[in-house]
């Protein structure tokens, strides 16, 4: 097998879809929004098999080191394709005309694909291609209810905003070249071996705002509750969790492969992003009635949730990200099947005070709805108790001990509004006009498997892990 | 053959399996679905205690370790597993769970009317996670029984309560949430020092941790056993649980969950952190004391019988604290069996409450009086069990408080001393609630009205009372069975004393 495909074999899912979202781009410019079901259909399909090619593309390095395909990579790809995939699904709900675009599916493939090729990046120049490809898709897709005011406010604020972390993050990235001398991860730690420059720690510094501008990190999070409440909700999912566990791969494999060796350094930044991440997205989502809202600020704190493992900065602490992220992408696609679900006669409806009743008439959905958002809230034996315990674990073992008192007991302030959605459905009486319409088959799946795979993570939580420390061991 | 079966995880999985065919297989109009629901509810309950008896003969009273035990792989990469196994005090506790159960589910027969499917399937959840509780023997798998048992109590609270239900039902959960967490964090520690997770590892003895760090880790358990207990000061999400759960909540509540706290205590505090627990003993044992005196003064002004039981929890739980504190073989005995007897009385006394309240739906004790004449099966009754809580000689009170009391003494004087004031406070409220309901003329019209109780009351309070009278008078079956576990306890502690004997006596 000659250079170049080797290189190709290594890049072989972000390959099939580039051209595959090609050839549903021409299908839909030539058929229209009529096929609009069949596009989505395929697309979601498409990013399936994407998860597939994930696993069994070679591993190694490709086009120079300037890509790598290894376990870390493969967790990270399947858990974003996946996510993609469920996301755009969604999207079949989609009622009005106005939603129902053939752009959306083909824009969902190239935000995948964007992600993709961040949690592969083996150099800064492949990062930002990645981050660019992904940002400038999702801008679009918040923004596809062009005639809606709220909608475009917040298509117009991601924009903006993410435009300026792009900067930011560009002008970090110039900075580590500078006083690095490459722009390669090898590059760059050589650069830093022994005493690192002044320059080199701005440098980082601005990488990481920019970074945590992506996984909306307090206090970089604002764009966060506007964009998820003004964006379609599929839209909203996809950016809730395929975008989040990209972005958030990113992250670590910046921090520990270029810059492992400071690690000193960025780890102060890291533990107070957690801290603040953690305490504000407790704090701020009692007072939503929102619940779009509520969980956007409730995705800001589990990012600190996640953080925690990153300024662990052990092998244990990424495993256990890797887990916290997997098992937060199964929820919170549950979660927005949920909200998605959520419509009365047709129209939408998203104040939590909708969901009064739920169990008396919906018993299913409101079953499905207890087991996501105790998880949520980490209650075991339910899934997201594992990835707060594998977390904290790591963090305790680092010597953080006093981090993980202040990521627990800001989990139980996170309890008290994941448990308000609880008492909503099932301790509230029934409105006059009765539960929601139909969810549709599509919706029932969603949050039907995401809820059971909750459940039953207890059983397979050593498989996850095993597979999570396989993956985290690609930095030891 | 039983050596075979995994028999505490048929025990377990049992109660799931039945609420798992309620909540897929009740079909029908909401009459027939209750129905059904209630009788396979009950069946479920029945058979899972009939089968748990079983642990009662099988088990070897001479064996100090554990029995019926299983092991298998979980959580490898952190030497996490499934193990579960009984000793001579977890075996009593499980049994005490699968009696309540059933009498619980009797109990809302035709109390609960609204969503009687949910409710069965919550009170089979409920008891297998109990079960669970109480033979893990892995850091982790304890973990995740003692918190799940929170979700379904949350919903028992907040679905089928009174009229101030939220409140009551997110102010037990995050007060018991809060604690937890802080456990949590100490299970984390040990489960990386010492490299396992596995109970009759970790329980074996010296851990090599410094007296200070054993103290940090022991007030993380403390955070969440205390709260669960539940201890003075922490003890204010009780009354309000208590007052606004359905009857059959109540019961489970004061039965079982509050013996979590204490099981807890034994099961890690004292053999994992014997020097911190040693230390802490004199602290603990003040809080007991207060419990005991102040909850008892503030029962004696309750106007509402639930809560007045409520408060009468916090202080027989104050024996429990102040027994297992005095770290001498009488106190934790004794303790082990006021938790096993204020499980039976305090559940029955719920239970008498409930009787009436299904009746006038009130609590009020100033709404009763006289009703001796109306009812006077259940004036027998409702005196057992309030001599019971007494601690009258030949009940089961009596001999948990007098143990308890005894242990103190040899371990403090004073301590023991103060202790004892709380049997005349425990009297006095206990015997003007009883007169102030069933003496007294009967003066108003509803009253006269009431029916005694029915064949199927009866039936819920037989064993209650058999049990309370049979743990009064012969205590010894109960006390031999944990007797051998309770020894192995305490080696690290007589060793101690022994050590400081001889130090003495050099001297």
């Amino acid at each position: 097998m000659s250079a170049f495909s080797a290189d190709l074999a290594v890049i072989l899912p972000e390959l099939v879809l580039a051209v595959m979202g090609m050839v549903l781009l021409l299908w839909g410019a030539f058929r229209g929004n009529r096929d609009f079901g069949v596009i989505t259909v395929a697309a979601a399909l498409l990013m399936f098999a994407a998860a597939a090619l994930a696993i069994v593309a070679p591993t190694g390095n490709g086009f120079n080191s300037l890509f790598v395909n290894d376990a870390f990579a493969r967790f990270s790809k399947v858990v974003i394709f996946a996510g993609s995939g469920v996301a755009t699904l969604m999207a079949l709900t989609f009622s009005a005309d106005t939603f129902r675009r053939f752009e959306m599916p083909v824009l969902m493939v190239y935000a995948a694909t964007g992600l993709s090729v961040m949690v592969s990046s083996q150099d800064l120049m492949t990062v930002y291609l990645g981050i660019e490809l992904s940002s400038l898709s999702a801008y679009v897709l918040a923004a596809l209810r062009r005639d809606n005011l709220r909608a475009s406010e917040a298509g117009l604020k991601y924009f903006v905003l993410g435009a300026l972390s792009s900067g930011i993050l560009l002008y970090g990235m110039s900075l580590v070249y500078g006083y690095a001398g490459g722009t390669g991860f090898e590059a760059v730690a050589a650069g830093i071996a022994g005493e690192p420059s002044f320059g080199l720690i701005i440098g980082l510094v601005f990488l990481m705002a920019g970074l945590a501008f992506k996984i909306s990190a307090a206090p970089f999070h604002m764009w966060t509750p506007d964009v998820y409440q003004g964006a379609p909700t599929p839209v909203t999912a996809f950016l809730a969790t395929a975008s989040k566990m990209g972005a958030f791969a990113l992250v670590i494999r910046v921090m520990l492969e270029p810059f492992a060796d400071i690690a000193d350094s960025w780890r102060q930044i890291v533990i107070l992003l957690a801290v603040v991440s953690m305490v504000w997205g407790s704090l701020a989502a009692i007072w939503q009635s929102n619940i779009k809202r509520l969980m956007a600020y409730s995705s800001i704190g589990h990012m600190g949730f996640a953080l925690v493992g990153v300024a662990a900065g052990s092998e244990a602490g990424v495993a256990g990200c890797l887990v916290y992220l997997a098992t937060y992408v199964i929820m919170n696609l549950g979660a927005f099947a949920l909200i998605l679900s959520m419509k009365r006669s047709g129209e939408p409806v998203e104040a939590i005070s909708d969901l009064a009743g739920l169990s008396q008439e919906r018993l299913p959905m409101a079953l499905a709805l207890l087991v996501i958002f105790f998880s949520m809230a980490g209650i075991p034996p339910l899934a997201g108790f594992f990835g707060k315990f594998l977390v904290f674990t790591a963090a305790v073992e680092a010597g953080f001990w006093w981090l993980a008192v202040i990521g627990l007991l800001t989990s139980v302030i996170s309890a008290f509004y994941y448990i308000r959605i609880i008492k909503v459905s099932f301790f509230d009486d029934l409105p006059e006009e009765g539960t929601f319409d139909d969810a549709g088959f599509t919706l029932r799946a969603v949050y039907g498997l995401s809820a059971l795979s909750v459940l039953l993570f207890i059983v397979v939580v050593s498989f996850v892990v095993g597979w999570a420390n396989t993956a985290a061991g690609v930095f030891a | 053959m039983m050596e075979n079966l995994p028999f505490l995880s048929i025990l377990i999985a049992l109660p799931l399996i039945g609420a798992l065919a309620i909540l897929l297989l009740a079909r029908g109009d909401d009459e027939t679905v209750a129905r059904n629901a209630k009788q396979v509810a009950l069946a479920n309950s029945v058979v899972v205690f009939l089968l748990s008896l079983l642990l009662w003969t099988g088990f070897d009273r001479q064996d100090p370790g554990f029995q019926f035990t299983e092991e298998y792989t979980w959580l490898a990469q952190y030497n996490i597993a499934y193990r579960v196994g009984v000793d001579g005090i977890s075996v009593l506790f499980v049994l005490l769970s699968t009696l309540l159960t059933p009498l619980c589910i009797l109990s809302a027969w035709s109390a609960v009317k609204t969503r009687v499917k949910e409710y069965m399937v919550a009170f089979l959840v409920l008891e297998a996670l109990m079960i669970g509780t109480f033979v893990a023997l892995d850091l982790v798998l304890f973990y995740v029984f003692f918190e799940a048992v929170l979700i379904p109590m949350f919903l028992i609270i907040g679905v089928w309560g009174g009229p101030r239900r939220v409140y009551s039902a997110f102010k037990f959960f995050l007060y018991t949430l809060v604690g937890s967490v802080l456990m949590l964090v100490a299970i984390m520690t040990l489960l990386f020092t010492q490299g396992t997770a596995d109970i009759t590892v970790l329980i074996e003895g010296d851990l090599g941790f410094a007296l200070n760090l054993q103290i940090w880790l022991w007030l993380a358990f403390f955070a969440s056993f205390a709260v669960k207990m539940p201890m003075w000061p922490v003890h204010t999400w009780l009354p309000d649980a208590h007052v606004e759960a359905p009857t059959a909540g109540s019961v489970i509540l004061a039965g079982v969950l509050l013996k979590m706290g204490g099981y807890g205590f034994l099961r890690f505090s004292l053999p994992m952190l014997p020097e911190a627990s040693e230390a802490m003993s004199l602290f603990v044992q003040i809080l007991s004391i207060i419990a005991i005196v102040y909850t008892s003064i503030v029962a004696l002004a309750q106007e509402d019988m639930k809560k007045l039981i409520a408060y009468s929890s916090v202080a027989h739980m104050g024996y429990v604290t102040l027994g297992i504190f005095s770290l001498n073989g009488l106190g934790v005995n004794g303790a082990i069996f006021q938790m096993l007897s204020h499980g039976v009385i305090s559940a029955a006394l719920f239970l008498i409450v409930g009787v009436v309240y299904d009746r006038l739906h009130t609590r009020m004790i100033s709404r009763y009086g006289g009703i001796v004449e109306t009812m006077p099966r259940y004036a027998i009754v409702f005196m057992a069990f309030m001599m019971a809580s007494v601690g009258l000689p030949g009940t089961a009170g009596f001999v948990g408080e007098f143990m308890t009391l005894f242990g103190a003494f040899q371990d403090r004087m004073w301590i023991g001393t103060l202790a004892a004031s709380g049997i005349v406070l425990g009297a006095t409220y206990m015997l003007l609630l009883y007169r102030r309901v069933v003496f007294g003329k009967l003066e108003k019209d509803d009253l006269r009205a009431l029916l005694d109780m029915t064949p199927r009351e009866i039936i819920i309070f037989a064993p209650l009372v058999i049990l309370v009278i049979w743990m009064g008078v012969w205590p010894m079956p109960f006390l031999d069975i944990m007797a051998s576990s309770v020894d192995a306890l305490l080696v690290p502690f007589v060793e101690a004393d022994a050590a400081g004997a001889a130090v003495a006596a050099s001297q």
